[in-house]
């Protein structure tokens, strides 16, 4: 709902203070998310350690501990809640999420692969990578070979297709896997973790994803004509399929890279675009950055209770799909309202 | 203006129709008429170019619609959708602006020239009201006026509607009928010109419309309503007895017979909607 039914004509557009809002919140749980852990600091403490001054040790930790898993949340979240709304409104469905054209599944077999043949960090981050865009290029490709009048239709059902061939294979090698130590890297993996993060994996991740939300951004205006559909959209001036295999690969650089960062990280990119959408209204100009900044910090939140919570990790996955499923039911129950 | 000379029309090995033609020049109101599945929606989408033509020519401006780019199609000609829910709630004044997209640049946004425009639709066609109410939860008449609204500020000479009355009850369907019809006389002088299909043979009396009477894919008769509608080519087409009347007031009325001896080739206009 949201600003949608607002009759006033005269009433300012409130993106500009809402983003400014939303930028001033996620400050605050920054600050929050660098305060907590076994060795809390004040936010005083934080401050100081961030501008360089203060406690050596409390810089140590700030820096070189806690600010990597930071960012890295910040990054993770906004990627994955800007690739869902691109999709959303690319598939004309609310329903749809980044992993729609199996992307997860195909990042999923490539870290499974480098994790069953002990590649090295680096080179499993960059097979998760390769496996996410190889998954969709194979989904585009066997598309464009399906002679169908709906083109779009015909992308999800073989995006759902080479998801379960990827996720047979990925089954595949965990039953051949040593299950004492390869096994529990692979679970940890599909269930998506930042614990293991290093500011030297956030920084290949950050051009890519930057890459991928240029595009998104300049086309907003196309987006939006976009989910009228190819018909439609095309009447209207656009070259829909061009348009359409552009914003796939921008939303599949965005999500196969922060994919290979933190592992299989389910419904942030479902949820997130809701919360968005309720707030800013459907339009791609302001979904975009209110999803972004929604995401950054939703998951900075729960990766800051996944690192707190329990003696152990507990996998991203599990936290978010326990935070999602009740929410995604209210949104079912409220009917076709909450899809607003 | 728009030249389709003797079209085949079709999805791939599937032809719905041959030897059709159809001109249109800015100031034309052009009407198609025939039976479910004649093929007056893949008509349209082959002179949309967006379904390429199995043979024959469509010029569109003087020049092959084939090798025009979208934009450039969209400059021309504009369509009007049978009236939907869109997925997501846009407000009615961002669904008009989408037809300013042809106007914008790849990476273009609408601005305030672009509102302007599109405010000027909607007050035109007396939706000014609507600009910010929710599109999603329109009624399927005002929803139809948006996407006139939005064929509007598209700014081109020919504007295309599928069926813009179908699924509308009684009441929107005149009113939006009354829109085109004063759209058609507004326009006149300014050069557009409007092809609409219908299944109500008396909305081409009242729009004064050319005709073309199209039965299982080919034209079978083409002209003014006067000429082209009567009692004989509307009972052939529809295979049921039709007769022709004038009211008092002058307007002229087709009444399909109501007897089931005739036995109806196609299921009613109300369950299906080709």
């Amino acid at each position: 709902m949201g600003r949608g039914t607002t009759a006033d004509v005269t009433a300012p557009r409130p993106a500009p203070t809402l983003a400014g809002w939303l930028t001033l919140g996620l400050a605050a749980l920054s600050i929050g998310a660098l305060m907590v852990g076994p060795y809390g600091l004040t936010p005083g403490e934080v401050v100081a350690a961030l501008v360089g001054r203060g406690d050596p040790q409390a810089a140590v930790v700030v820096w070189n501990i806690r600010l990597p898993r930071v960012g890295a949340a910040l990054l993770v979240g906004a990627a994955l809640a800007a690739a869902g709304a691109s999709y959303q409104a690319l598939f004309r469905n609310p329903l749809v999420s980044p992993d729609i054209l199996g992307v997860s599944a195909g990042a999923g077999l490539g870290a499974v692969a480098g994790i069953f043949l002990s590649l090295p960090v680096a080179a499993i981050q960059l097979s998760a990578f390769a496996g996410g865009m190889a998954a969709v290029a194979v989904v585009a490709f066997v598309a464009s070979l399906v002679r169908n009048t709906d083109r779009t239709l015909t992308l999800v059902l073989i995006g759902v297709v080479i998801g379960a061939l990827a996720g047979a294979a990925t089954s595949l090698l965990k039953v051949m896997a040593d299950p004492y130590d390869q096994l529990p890297a692979i679970t940890f993996w599909l269930l998506g973790s930042l614990a293991a993060v290093t500011s030297g994996d956030i920084l290949p991740a950050l051009p890519a994803v930057a890459a991928g939300l240029v595009p998104l951004a300049l086309l907003r205006w196309r987006i939006n004509v976009l989910s009228l559909g190819d018909e439609e959209a095309s009447a209207l001036g656009v070259e829909a399929a061009r348009t359409r295999f552009l914003v796939i690969v921008a939303a599949t650089l965005i999500t196969a890279s922060v994919t290979a960062l933190a592992g299989v990280v389910g419904w942030v990119g479902l949820v997130i675009p809701h919360i968005a959408r309720m707030l800013v209204g459907p339009g791609f100009g302001r979904l975009l950055p209110a999803s972004a900044l929604i995401g950054a910090g939703y998951l900075l939140v729960v990766d800051t209770l996944a690192r707190t919570m329990a003696q152990i990790e507990v996998p991203l996955g599990i936290l978010t799909a326990v935070i999602g499923a009740p929410f995604f039911v209210w949104l079912l129950a409220r009917g076709r309202r909450g899809w607003s | 203006m728009l030249e389709a000379r003797d079209l085949s029309i079709g999805y791939g090995t599937t032809v719905v129709g041959t030897r059709l033609s159809l001109v249109a020049r800015p100031g034309d109101v052009v009407c198609l008429l025939g039976p479910n599945g004649c093929g007056k929606t893949t008509l349209f989408r082959t002179i949309l170019g967006l379904l390429p033509a199995l043979a024959g020519s469509v010029m569109l401006g003087g020049k092959p619609i084939a090798q025009q780019r979208r934009a450039e199609i969209a400059r021309r000609i504009a369509y009007v959708p049978q009236a939907h829910a869109p997925p997501f709630p846009f407000e009615a004044l961002d669904v008009v602006l989408m037809g300013r997209t042809a106007r914008l640049g790849l990476f273009g946004q609408p601005g305030a020239r672009d509102r302007a425009a599109a405010r000027h639709a909607m007050a035109r066609l007396g939706i000014a009201d609507l600009a910010h109410r929710d599109y999603s939860r329109l009624s399927g008449g005002q929803r139809q006026l948006v996407l006139i609204a939005r064929a509007l500020v598209q700014e081109a000479a020919l504007i295309v509607m599928d069926e813009p009355t179908a699924s509308l009850d009684f009441g929107n369907r005149a009113q939006v009928l009354a829109q085109i019809a004063g759209l058609t006389r507004d326009t006149g002088a300014a050069g557009c010109g409007v092809i609409l299909s219908t299944h109500d043979p008396d909305q081409a009396f009242a729009l004064d419309a050319r005709v073309l009477l199209m039965k299982d894919g080919r034209p079978h008769a083409e002209g003014p309503a006067d000429t082209v509608l009567t009692a004989r080519n509307l009972s052939a087409v529809y295979g049921i007895p039709v007769t022709v009347e004038t009211t008092r007031g002058g307007r002229k009325v087709c009444l399909p017979s109501l007897d089931l001896q005739s036995a109806p080739t196609m299921t009613s206009d109300a369950l299906t909607m080709a």
